[in-house]
Order: C-alpha cells, then structure tokens, then sequence
C-alpha cells in the first residue's frame, strides 16, 4: 500500500487497445460444423473447457487435415467476460496453420503476449491473467482428444500458478536456495500468486491441488528437517556447550552407553540421566542411580568421579555431575 | 445519449441542494461551535436541515439524529458500542445479522468474531430476503443486537422491518437497520415502527457524498465512535459539515415530498424497463416487484456473463452494476448474488438497474434498446447458445473451475 493503491485502479483502463479491440470485434468467433469439416475431408475437433455455472467457459472447435495433422481453420465461442471472448480469439489465431503438436504447446503466456501493445507492457491487469489459462486447458484438451490421448499427459510438471506458470519444484528450489519465509517474498522472486490470487491460499477464485502456503509450511519444515539431521550428522564433532538441550541429553547418553554403562552393569547396577542445566560457569548433570548402585557407597565417590572425569573429558569441561 | 442506472451505487446531486449548499463553503463558513457572529450565522440553516431530517423520517423529538460521515461509519458506530456497551461492559455475547448485508456490516461482524462475539448471519430466501419468524429463532438470552437491512442494495427487495422490530421488541434486544437503500426510494417513518437504531447516507438520495447519519431511538445510551469535542451533544465528535448537513436536509426533503407520487413514476419506468428486457428469452428477475423499492431490477441473462454485459452497455454509455466475480478486482463472486443462489447463474449473469426520480422516459427507450443489441451481440459469441456439440470426451463433466 501506497500513494498508487489510495485509489481503486480502472479495471478496463489497463486492458491493451489489442484486448478492448478484440472485446469489441472478435475475428474467429463463431462455430464449424461437422458436415462442412468432412466436406473438406478435415476432421472436426470440437472442445469444452468451464462450465456458465462457474463464471467461464470456451469452446474450441479446430478442422484438422488428418493427412498432416495441420489445423486448417479454428473458431470459438466463449461465456466469459471481455478479456475472455479477446483471450480466445487471439487463441484460435495462434492456432491456425499450426500442426496438433505444436499448438499444444501454446501456453496462456503466449496469449497474452499476443495481446499487448508493446512487449514490455502487460495486456490485462493481474487478475485477469486468469482468463487466459482456460485458453492453454481447452487446447491440450482438444490436443488429447485428436490424438487420443489424456488432456494431463500433455503436461511435463504440476503446475501451481497458471497464470505465471510455475511448477512446483521451481518454486522448492527458489524457496530453498534463497530461504523464502513469506508469500509476498514467493511472488517476488517467482511472480506465482501475483495474478488470479488461487494458487496462494484456500477459498480464492478457483480451487486448486497445490496452494503455496502450504508448498511453504512444507518446504520450510523440510529445510528444518535438514538442518537438524545435519546437526545431528555433525553431532560428536559437535560442540556441546552450542547443543541444544535435547541434543546435549542425547550426547551424554551416548557416551554413557559408549564407556559407563557396562561397567555399572557388570556390579548389577544402572543410571539414567534425569536433567541438564546450563549455568555461565557449570553444566550440571542430574542423574540418577539404578538397581545396585542405589545406595551403594562408591556411588557418591569413585563411580561418581568416574563418570564425571569421562563426560569432561569428552563432552565438556563445564561439566559437574550430580546425583539426586 | 447517455443513461446513468447505476442509482443505488450513488446518485447525482440535485441541482436544488447543490444550490442549498453553495452559500456554506465561501460567505458563511464559521464554525458553529463558535461563538462569534461567523459561527452562530450557520445555525438558522443548520437548523432548518436538522427539522428537514426529523420531517422526512418522522422521528420524534426525543429522538437523536446524529449526522456522521456516511452510513458505513453508521453502521460500525452501532456495531462497535453496542459490543462495548453490551457485550465487554454487559452479559450479552451474541449479535444477529444476514448474509447480504453491506460489508460495514459483514466486515464489522466478522472483526467483531475475532474479539469473541458469537455472530448469527440468517440465510434469505430465494427472493433475497429474511422472513421475520427467522429472525425470532434465533434471539437468545444472549443477543444484544439484530442488525439488518430495511431494503437490498442488489435486489431492492424489502426486508419486513416492522414485523423484525415487533419481535426484536417483544424480545427485549436491540435492533439496528441499515436503510441506506430505502431512504428517499420508500417511506420511512420512524414511529411506526420499533427500531432502535437507523443508518442513512445522502448521497443515495441525491444529496452530497460525505455525509449521512445515525438515528438513535428515545435518546438511548450508545457510546460514541468516534472521540473528541463536544459536537452534536457530544455524541459524535468532530467539526460539523455544514454544507453537508445543509445539502442531506435539502435531499432529505425533496426525496420524500410526495414520495408516494415520484416513486409511482420510477416504478412505471423500471417496470416498463423490466418488462420489455423480460421480452428475451431465459431471463430472471429476482424478487417479487411489488416487494421492492421502485427503482431497482437484478436481471440473470442466460449466456451473458455480467462484466462483459457491462462493457456492452458502457460502449452505448449505459451505467449499469454486475456482482458477476469477474468484474470485481479480487475475482470473488458477490456474496448476495451467491446466497439468493439460482445454481450460481446469478453470481456471473447478474445485472443491476437501478433508476432515480431523474431519468428519463428517453431514457428508458435507449436503454431497452441497447439492451436488447447487447445481449444479442453477446449471446451469438456465448458457448451457451453453440449448436455444433463437443467431439466425444470433450464434454465438461462438472465445473472444473470451483468458484466457492
């Protein structure tokens, strides 16, 4: 928020003069029909994509010369608002004289790319990059159902942001690599969740698989994982005195079962660490005997020293033991 | 030829109150809290505006009216004192609402829930309204307020008002009404009616954006919103808009002198208007006509999604309003088009007309009209209206995009 945002953008002011033209005079609006296709001796690909319940819906209609997979003549018919009915129409055109497989690979970038004024200027304000996504779905299903194949299978990654087209391992790694904690920090680096606003948290204009809260609590707890295992892995080389508690409580019964233990055991008895407080000049450790040190009169001298001069020695000087 | 049907968004400014209202901004400027000459020569017209409010409303004397900014400041004012009053300093713990109230209603509510209050919001009918005896289930020992509309802003379906207070009344629990959408379209009069308190701005009634008010019944306790000086008996702080005051008097008064005659005048417009686009086929109008102000109609167009019926009728220069999601900046659908339901058709197919005592019968012939070339142009591109099937498998089996 800003001086800019005190006052409410003009949603159709920042539509390109290529959208509002379009809008107004779309040019392959319109259907082709089975018998005129067959006449040519084409083949009539005929696609749905949304539905007039959820507020979008195209439908695709490509004549394919079947000796060349080639799409000879394309139309549409769209329910949707302008940018919509300017969206598809610049669709069908991208896909005129292309061959099955090459227009599939026309994403909703392409659209609306197809739509600005001048390259370094946006055709549609953020929001509405979403209307040209329905443009990319129709496609690869028309696509699939000529070549008898899965609409999904035309799609290589999973996409979490349509608009921008990001993949979700795009966004892990840019996560991981720059250590991203905020979702405004994602769009930043990435511009996922800065158009339709979907893919950012549930309840938005669409539902999606993915949403980018979570991809961020995921990856985020991923890379604590990482962090400790890595602690963890350094462990013994570790310094003691920087562990965390639960970590310096592990380390002390590592080394107990490493070098004390079997002693006490040999005499039939045990110990067990009960607590560890970490003072500016002490780290006491509070432990307790077992079976038949219990009262056992070394247990308070020389099996007590014992222990004591084997955890200084290899976890700390600061350490005192104390039984309780 | 220009047509503005965008009445219940705002209205233009009467001539005649702008003209009220020039006098207070350059020669009679003084503050009326000053004592000197400069001030005290607005109060004759101050005055005046204050009987033109009480008048227009017939609220009796021992009645406040307190002019505030604008309804949505009226509206968090009673939301947020009454929570104070008597829900922080009290025993209560509850407030009753609906689903298609303003968002200063909704919004206020929902922060509100995230100080503790417990919030009912009453489903509406597929009119688009609450039915009293719904209401009355929903009191408990615990309510502290019921809080609805005395007209919709999106259908201009009537809410029963009288029958709400009756019971609210009866109940012993406080009742505010947002009646922004019915001052100056229907008669408001305060004391046939048990409501406690009534939020207005001027601005839906040709008068000046800026200011409206708050109608507090008997003078009751209701802590103030906003905290100050001593102004309007120190119920709401902060130096009077006078040319405000001055214009809402004016508009109050031209809006509801002979009400009765000037709505039947819009009504006969807005039905001729109405009917003649109720001409074209798969069309709906919500709520029975009878049942709403006379300037409002909320048409469903099959095949014509509402922003791009917009766009149509702003290239003919018709202001018209849609709650279709697409043309809102974050892409929600309108929740009042979403609980009035209609298989969410209405979400993405609602168009609201909305008309004032100022357009013309010209007007309307344009209107319908364009009309008509518009929803033609837009249902010949509508896939809704294709004839070749899709090929075999590329049928849409369910919505795939999940609108909530």
């Amino acid at each position: 928020m800003a001086k800019a945002d005190m006052l409410g953008e003009s949603l159709w002011d920042a539509y390109s003069n290529k959208v509002t033209t379009l809008m107004n005079n779309p040019q392959h609006q319109g259907e082709i029909f089975e018998a005129d296709a067959e006449a040519n001796g084409n083949k009539l690909i005929v696609a749905d994509f949304g539905a007039e319940s959820c507020g979008d819906a195209v439908r695709l209609y490509w004549e394919i010369d079947p000796k060349t997979d080639t799409i000879v003549n394309s139309k549409f018919k769209s329910f949707g608002c302008g940018t919509a009915i300017a969206s598809s129409d610049v669709m069908t055109e991208l896909c005129i004289g292309k061959k099955v497989e090459e227009a599939v690979k026309i994403t909703n970038i392409d659209v609306e790319m197809a739509l600005r004024d001048d390259p370094e200027t946006p055709a549609v304000p953020p929001q509405k990059m979403h209307c040209s996504v329905m443009a990319y779905d129709v496609i690869k299903k028309a696509a699939g159902l000529y070549m008898g194949v899965d609409a999904e299978s035309f799609e290589e990654e999973i996409i979490v942001c349509e608009c921008a087209r990001v993949s979700l391992t795009t966004l892990q790694e840019v996560i991981k690599l720059n250590d991203l904690t905020t979702i405004e920090q994602i769009t930043d680096y990435t511009k996922a969740g800065g158009f339709c606003k979907s893919c950012i948290k549930p309840g938005g204009h669409e539902a999606r698989e993915w949403y980018l809260v979570d991809i961020l609590a995921d990856t985020r707890k991923e890379m604590d994982e990482e962090k400790m295992r890595a602690a963890a892995d350094a462990g013994s080389k570790a310094n003691f005195e920087e562990m965390t508690l639960v970590q310096q409580i592990k380390a002390i019964d590592a080394e107990v079962d490493e070098s004390i233990r079997q002693f006490l055991v040999m005499d039939g008895g045990d110990m067990e660490v009960i607590d560890v407080k970490t003072s500016d000049e002490y780290i006491d450790v509070y432990i307790r005997y077992l079976g038949a040190c219990n009262g056992c009169a070394s247990s308070s001298t020389g099996t007590l020293y014992a222990i004591e001069s084997t955890l200084k020695e290899k976890l700390s000087k600061k350490i005192r033991v104390l039984p309780i | 030829m220009q047509v503005y049907l965008d009445n219940n968004a705002t209205t233009m400014v009467d001539p005649l109150v702008v003209e009220a209202m020039q006098p207070y901004f350059s020669e009679l400027y003084g503050n009326p809290n000053s004592l000197h000459k400069f001030g005290t020569s607005t109060h004759p017209a101050l005055s005046k505006a204050i009987d033109q409010v009480y008048t227009a409303l017939n609220a009796s004397d021992n009645d406040d009216i307190v002019f505030t900014s604008c309804a949505t400041e009226s509206n968090n004012w009673v939301l947020q004192s009454v929570f104070t009053d008597h829900i922080v300093n009290g025993d209560k713990n509850h407030i009753v609402t609906t689903e298609v109230e303003h968002p200063s209603i909704l919004s206020t509510c929902k922060f509100l829930e995230e100080q503790g209050v417990k919030v009912t919001y009453l489903p509406v009918n597929e009119e688009g309204i609450v039915e009293a005896e719904t209401v009355k289930g929903f009191i408990t020992d615990k309510t502290a307020l019921v809080s609805i509309m005395w007209a919709s802003n999106e259908t201009g379906m009537i809410f029963p008002i009288s029958e709400i207070g009756d019971i609210c009344k009866e109940k012993g629990v406080l009742f505010h009404s947002d009646a922004v959408q019915a001052v100056g379209k229907i008669p408001v009069d305060l004391q046939s009616v048990n409501v406690d308190f009534v939020s207005m701005s001027a601005h839906k009634f040709h008068g000046p954006k800026g200011i409206g008010a708050l109608y507090i019944k008997d003078s009751q306790d209701l802590s103030p919103l906003m905290h100050g000086g001593e102004h309007m008996g120190g119920r709401r702080s902060g130096t009077l808009n006078v040319p405000g005051i001055i214009g809402m008097g004016k508009a109050i008064e031209l809006a509801t002198q002979n009400i009765e005659e000037t709505a039947a005048k819009i009504r006969e417009k807005r039905d001729r208007l109405e009917d003649a686009i109720l001409e074209l086929s798969d069309t709906f109008v919500v709520g029975n006509r009878e049942k709403r102000t006379p300037n409002t109609i909320l048409i469903s167009i099959k095949g014509v999604e509402g922003e791009g019926m917009l766009w149509d009728l702003n290239n003919g220069q018709i202001g018209a309003s849609t709650g279709s999601a697409c043309a809102s900046e974050d892409l929600e659908a309108n929740t009042v088009m979403l609980a009035i339901g209609a298989d969410n058709e209405l979400a993405h197919t609602g168009i609201r007309l909305s008309l004032s005592r100022f357009t013309l019968d010209t007007e309307i012939d344009y209107t319908i009209s364009h009309f008509k070339n518009a929803v033609g142009r837009l249902r010949a591109i509508s896939s809704s209206f294709a004839i070749q099937q899709p090929t075999k498998g590329g049928e849409v089996q369910e919505c795939e995009l999940h609108h909530h």
